[in-house]
Parts: structure tokens; C-alpha cells; sequence
């Protein structure tokens, strides 16, 4: 895991769990840079690598870069330098060999308004030149059905609601037989029920051994459904891994409530826990590679009335902040 | 992509340990439902597209609505020339149709090709890549993935064959009302000789036709336009200024040296059909000046398209 600042400079960030092996991610990029033509560089050396059968969380505030890159991946955008390859294709040279086996929502939903729900995954199928004409009636019937959406196939997407539309973009990601799925920002304008559904339906999408690569701005929404992370700010991949390294790479703290505060901060001291600070009836300090069993111990044997103990995780917004240097949704 | 490639051979033990054939071990992956999908011919997924492609076109309420006034206008004509009648200073193409019904046809597609259809035909090709981009359905379209050149081809043949039934609908709703309020019988030509029914129905064959291709090669101009911006609207109008323009050139006398290569000067130049035999000379030339237009535009469109980041 690589962290930090400095990451893009000195070596790419890797998966340290597993070798970064381009043939073990469905998508790799390397050096991927965009470079807009006013000089605003939206992407700066972006080393990816998503591990085939991941759900990959791609995060970052709004204009850090991600959906510039996803534009890159799915060939609708050149990179300025550098290039990626998806499904072992570079981009976007192989896009016809790659894409059939892709699916992508984009920027949130787009249709004919002037069709039915059913005609426009027909529409998008038809733009397919992989997609067997003969099965696409029960195609778009499965897609409609696995998001909900088979009681409005019929009625004008002008008629749908932003969720409904929403469902609709996830539905024509599902048209074929997908060795990944690109979702940018899947949960926009659903619900609190429909971020369920999505959630479980990317969950049940990913036990297929499909990947998934999904970019959001909502941490807990990745937090809950992600493998492995990616962390994006101004352009820059500042972290990428599995989520639960991401986790073990920030020290654990912990908290004991007592009324003796002075005494129990203390013991961590003796205990060599770093970082110890004193509150009202709480220390906190870092655990480090004491156990916490060893800490309540000592905290009792010393006489130190302990009335609650914690292991304290650090979130992934905590972990994020550190990440970043700044909280979310607040980048230009 | 060169940075690519040099890091993939910079991995020789994985590439090693792997089996000689990339897709065996996926597709033998556990659950891993992926079939490789079945290799069908290219031009059957083109016309699968295209077919899309029309029904989208026809269905469109707007084109409809383009194509019935496209309809009605031929009608009107016929009406005010039965009800004034052939009066001697009218030109002579006018003053046959009370002669005979079949004149119709020639009359309304001379004066409807000068500017009803090309603004028909330039509202479809204006909105062919323009409005994908502007709904943000190019980049669906394109994710499918459709393939720029193939989707801008399929445009192109759309439009040409919107142009090809609007003309053909100018066509027949002319020939209805001219059968309905005219006398038809033998056709008398420009060129004084008569010729039976048949033969003269098949000169309006040939002239819908010739019709058609003028606006296909101006289909081909508005699909240029229609590359090189997000708003459909703007496409429309450029490609309309642009049909007026070359007209007001085409008017202008000293302009006389211009006017051959202008697309317009040669849309009405189907009066050789009505000549016995037909002369093929001048819509020859028409069709030339037509094929340029359709490959000049449509090299234009290409270079475009095909390597445009799509930012829609």
C-alpha cells in the first residue's frame, strides 16, 4: 500500500496483497494522463490496477478526475500520455474486442425520451455488434426485471422518475454477458431503498466474478460494498488496495472511559501506547502492537476504574481525510 | 499506448506461467458466465443498426410531421394550378400540368427540392451525431460499442434514405393529385415528342431518384456539421444558411463561374428526364458534382468524428 503525497512520484501505487500483474486486473493504466486543452490537467499520471473479480471503489471529491478517466477507459476520450487496458485490450485501440464484454453507465443516465424503457435497451443493444439479435427480447426482459423495472418497460423514459432512469442505466450495463462493469456514481438520485437494491445488486453482480468498477463521492456507500479502493484527489491516484489493508495501514485507537483519567493515561504510557490524550473521563491513544486485552488488564491491576473500553476503527471518511488532507465533496 | 506495451514485457514470469491461450483460463474461470460471443458477420450487425437507426427516424414525431407538410404541399399546388388554370405567361413546365396530371410531379419536386426538402433533409443529418451528443446517448452509443465509423456510416445511409422517401413522398402525393384533379393520358416532353403513360411514369422514377441523390449530398454536408458540434439546433441552421446562401450565389449573375460547383445549381437539374431520349448529360454532371459533395463531406465528418474526444 502506498500512500501519501509523494506516491505518484516515486513508484505507482500498488496491490500489495497480490503482484500487480496485468494479467490478473481487468484494468491497468500506466502513466494515464489527460491534459485539457486550456492546460488543465484532470488526470495526472494515473497508475491503475483493478483486480479481475474485485468491486473496485473509485473515490474522490466531485472534479478529482474519475469520470475524465473512466472516459479514458471506455475509449470515448485519448489520454494526453500514458494508456490503460481493459480486459488485457489497450485502449482504445481493442474497444471492440473489450467493450461487448463492458458495461458502462456514464455520467448518470441518458435515452431517448421519446421511447419506451424496453426500446431504448433495444436501441443500445441494437449499437452492440457482439449482441445476438435472436435473444434480445429475453436480454432486455432479464436486464428490466433484475432492476425492477419490468411493470414500466412500456412506458415513455420521458414519464420515469430520476430513479427509475437511473435503473434503467444500471439495466443496460446488464444487457449481455459482462466481464466488467463500469458504474459511475450508480446511486445518484435513488432512494435510500433503491442505494439498497443497487448495492445488492452489484453485491450479487460481483459473486458472479464479474468486476465491478465503481466510482463514487459517497464513502460509506463504498465502504459497504467494495473489495479494494481507490483513492482519487485533484487528478491524482493518492491510494489505491484492498479496502481492509487501506484499514490496517492506520493505527487502531483506543478509548477508556474512567473518572480518573490522569491515572489511566498513565498506564497507556507505561504500556508504551503512543499518542495518549486526555479528555473528560476518556484517554485515547494509539494501540499500536499492544493487545487490548493487555491494556484492560493493566488499566484493572493498577486500580484504575474502568467503566468502558473500545477499539476504535478508523472510518473510511477518517481514513480518507488523512488521504486527502480535506474532507469530501468540498474539492473545485 | 507505447508505455503499455513495454511494461507487459516487463512481466516475462507471469507471462510464462500462464497458459499459452489468454482466454481458455477465463473462460474456464469458475463462475465466471462469460460466452464468448458468437462471431456474426459485420454487415448484419450494420443493418441491425441501420434498421434501428430508421426506426428511430420514422417514428420520430418531427419527421413525421416534416414528412406530411412535405406531403400537403404537393396538394396545394395541384389545387391553386387547377383553379387558376394554365395561364400562357406561366412557365411552361407549370402550364403543362393542366395538360396532363402527370406534369405534377416535375413541378412540385423542381420547386420542393429548392428548399422544403433540403430543410427536411438537413434537420435529420443536423441532428444525426449532434443529437446523440446533446441527449448524451453518443457515449452509450459509443460504449456499446458502435464504432465511430460504422455509427457515422449508418448515420449517412440514414439520412440519405430519409432524403430518398422524402422525395419519394413529394413524388407520389403529386401524382395522386395529379391523377385525381388532371386529365393523364400520353405525356408530351419538353422536347415536343410524346411518350406513353409507362414511360412517363418512369421518368418520374428517374427524377425522384436524381432528387434523392441531391440530398444525400446534402445529408452528407449537415452530418459534417453535425460532427463538429453538441447542439443540434446550431447544425440545423448551419446546414439551412448554407442551402440559402449557395441559392442567393446561385441568382447572382456575375456569379456565373462559381455556380457550377455550387450543390444547389444542380438539385433542379433533372430536365433532361423530360426529354426524348433522356438526356443524361447535365444530371450526369449532377450526379458528379453530388458524389463529390457526399465524399469531400464525408471525409470531413470522419477525420472529425472518428479521434474526437466525446465530452457529452
Amino acid at each position: 500500500m502506498t500512500t501519501g503525497e509523494g506516491a505518484h512520484e516515486a513508484a505507482p501505487p500498488r496491490v500489495a496483497s497480490r503482484p500487480a500483474s496485468p494479467d490478473d486486473c481487468s484494468i491497468v493504466s500506466r502513466g494515464l494522463t489527460k491534459r485539457f486543452r486550456g492546460g488543465q490537467v484532470a488526470v495526472d499520471d494515473l497508475h491503475l490496477a483493478v483486480p479481475r473479480g474485485s468491486v473496485f471503489g473509485f473515490l474522490g471529491p466531485n472534479g478529482s478526475g474519475k469520470t475524465t478517466t473512466i472516459r479514458m477507459l471506455l475509449g470515448l476520450m485519448n489520454p494526453t500520455s500514458g494508456g490503460c487496458e481493459v480486459l488485457g485490450r489497450p485502449m482504445p485501440a481493442g474497444l471492440s474486442a473489450a467493450l461487448p464484454k463492458v458495461g458502462a453507465l456514464v455520467e448518470g443516465p441518458a435515452f431517448y425520451p421519446y421511447l419506451s424503457g424496453e426500446a431504448n435497451l433495444r436501441r443500445y443493444d441494437a449499437a452492440d455488434p457482439a449482441a445476438d439479435p435472436r435473444t434480445v427480447t429475453s436480454r432486455v426482459g432479464s436486464a428490466l426485471d433484475r432492476v425492477g423495472l419490468g411493470a414500466a418497460a412500456g412506458k415513455r423514459y420521458r414519464a420515469y422518475s430520476l430513479g427509475m432512469r437511473q435503473r434503467l442505466a444500471i439495466a443496460a450495463t446488464l444487457l449481455g454477458p459482462r466481464e466488467l462493469l463500469v458504474l459511475d456514481e450508480p446511486t445518484n438520485g435513488l432512494d435510500p431503498q433503491g442505494t439498497r437494491e443497487v448495492r445488492s445488486l452489484i453485491k450479487e453482480i460481483a459473486a458472479d466474478g464479474t468486476t465491478v468498477f465503481v466510482s463514487s463521492h459517497l464513502l460509506t456507500e463504498v465502504e459497504q460494498m467494495c473489495t479494494h479502493v481507490g483513492v482519487m484527489r485533484t487528478g491524482r491516484l493518492v491510494a489505491q488496495g484492498p479496502i481492509a489493508e487501506l484499514r490496517d495501514g492506520h493505527a487502531l485507537r483506543v478509548r477508556v472511559e474512567s473518572p480518573q483519567p490522569a491515572q489511566a493515561a498513565s498506564v497507556l504510557n507505561q504500556l508504551g501506547l503512543a499518542d495518549v490524550r486526555t479528555g473528560v473521563d476518556e484517554v485515547t491513544a494509539e494501540l499500536g502492537a499492544v493487545a487490548p486485552e493487555r491494556v484492560v488488564a493493566e488499566l484493572v491491576g493498577d486500580g484504575v476504574s474502568v467503566r468502558g473500553f473500545a477499539v476504535l476503527r478508523p472510518s473510511l471518511e477518517e481514513l480518507f481525510v488523512g488521504l486527502t488532507g480535506e474532507g469530501f465533496d468540498v474539492d473545485g | 499506448m507505447s508505455t503499455v506495451r513495454s511494461a507487459e514485457t516487463a512481466t516475462p514470469p507471469d507471462v510464462l506461467a500462464r497458459p499459452a491461450e489468454p482466454h481458455a483460463e477465463q473462460a474456464a474461470g469458475p463462475g465466471v458466465a462469460v460466452a464468448v460471443p458468437p462471431r456474426r458477420g459485420p454487415a448484419r450487425a450494420a443493418l441491425r443498426l441501420l434498421r434501428s437507426e430508421l426506426t428511430l427516424t420514422f417514428r420520430r414525431p418531427r419527421n413525421i410531421a416534416m414528412l406530411i407538410v412535405l406531403a400537403i404541399v404537393p396538394v396545394l399546388i395541384g389545387i391553386v394550378l387547377r383553379v387558376v388554370g394554365g395561364d400562357g405567361e406561366a412557365p411552361s413546365l407549370i402550364t403543362q400540368v393542366a395538360g396532363n396530371g402527370l406534369m405534377l410531379t416535375f413541378v412540385a419536386l423542381s420547386l420542393l427540392v429548392q428548399l422544403l426538402l433540403p430543410l427536411a433533409v438537413a434537420v435529420v443529418a443536423g441532428d444525426a451525431i449532434a443529437g446523440e451528443a446533446s441527449g448524451g446517448t453518443l457515449r452509450y452509443l459509443l460504449t456499446a460499442p458502435a464504432g465511430r465509423t460504422r455509427l457515422l456510416a449508418v448515420k449517412f445511409v440514414n439520412v440519405a434514405i430519409f432524403g430518398l422517401v422524402a422525395c419519394m413522398v413529394v413524388a407520389l402525393a403529386a401524382l395522386v393529385t395529379g391523377f385525381v384533379l388532371f386529365p393523364v393520358g400520353p405525356v408530351t416532353l419538353l422536347s415536343g415528342t410524346t411518350i406513353p403513360l409507362a414511360d412517363g411514369l418512369l421518368r418520374v422514377l428517374i427524377v425522384t431518384g436524381y432528387s434523392a441523390a441531391g440530398m444525400a449530398a446534402l445529408g452528407a454536408f449537415g452530418l459534417a456539421v453535425s460532427t463538429l458540434t453538441e447542439v443540434p439546433i446550431g447544425a440545423v441552421a448551419a446546414t439551412v444558411v448554407a442551402v440559402v446562401f449557395s441559392q442567393v450565389l446561385g441568382v447572382i449573375p456575375q456569379l456565373a463561374p462559381v455556380q457550377p460547383y455550387l450543390l444547389t445549381s444542380w438539385w433542379a437539374s433533372f430536365d433532361g428526364a423530360l426529354r426524348d431520349p433522356v438526356a443524361t448529360d447535365v444530371m450526369t454532371q449532377g450526379l458528379l458534382v453530388f458524389a463529390a459533395y457526399t465524399v469531400v463531406c464525408g471525409s470531413i465528418a470522419w477525420g472529425r468524428f472518428s479521434g474526437r474526444d466525446i465530452t457529452s
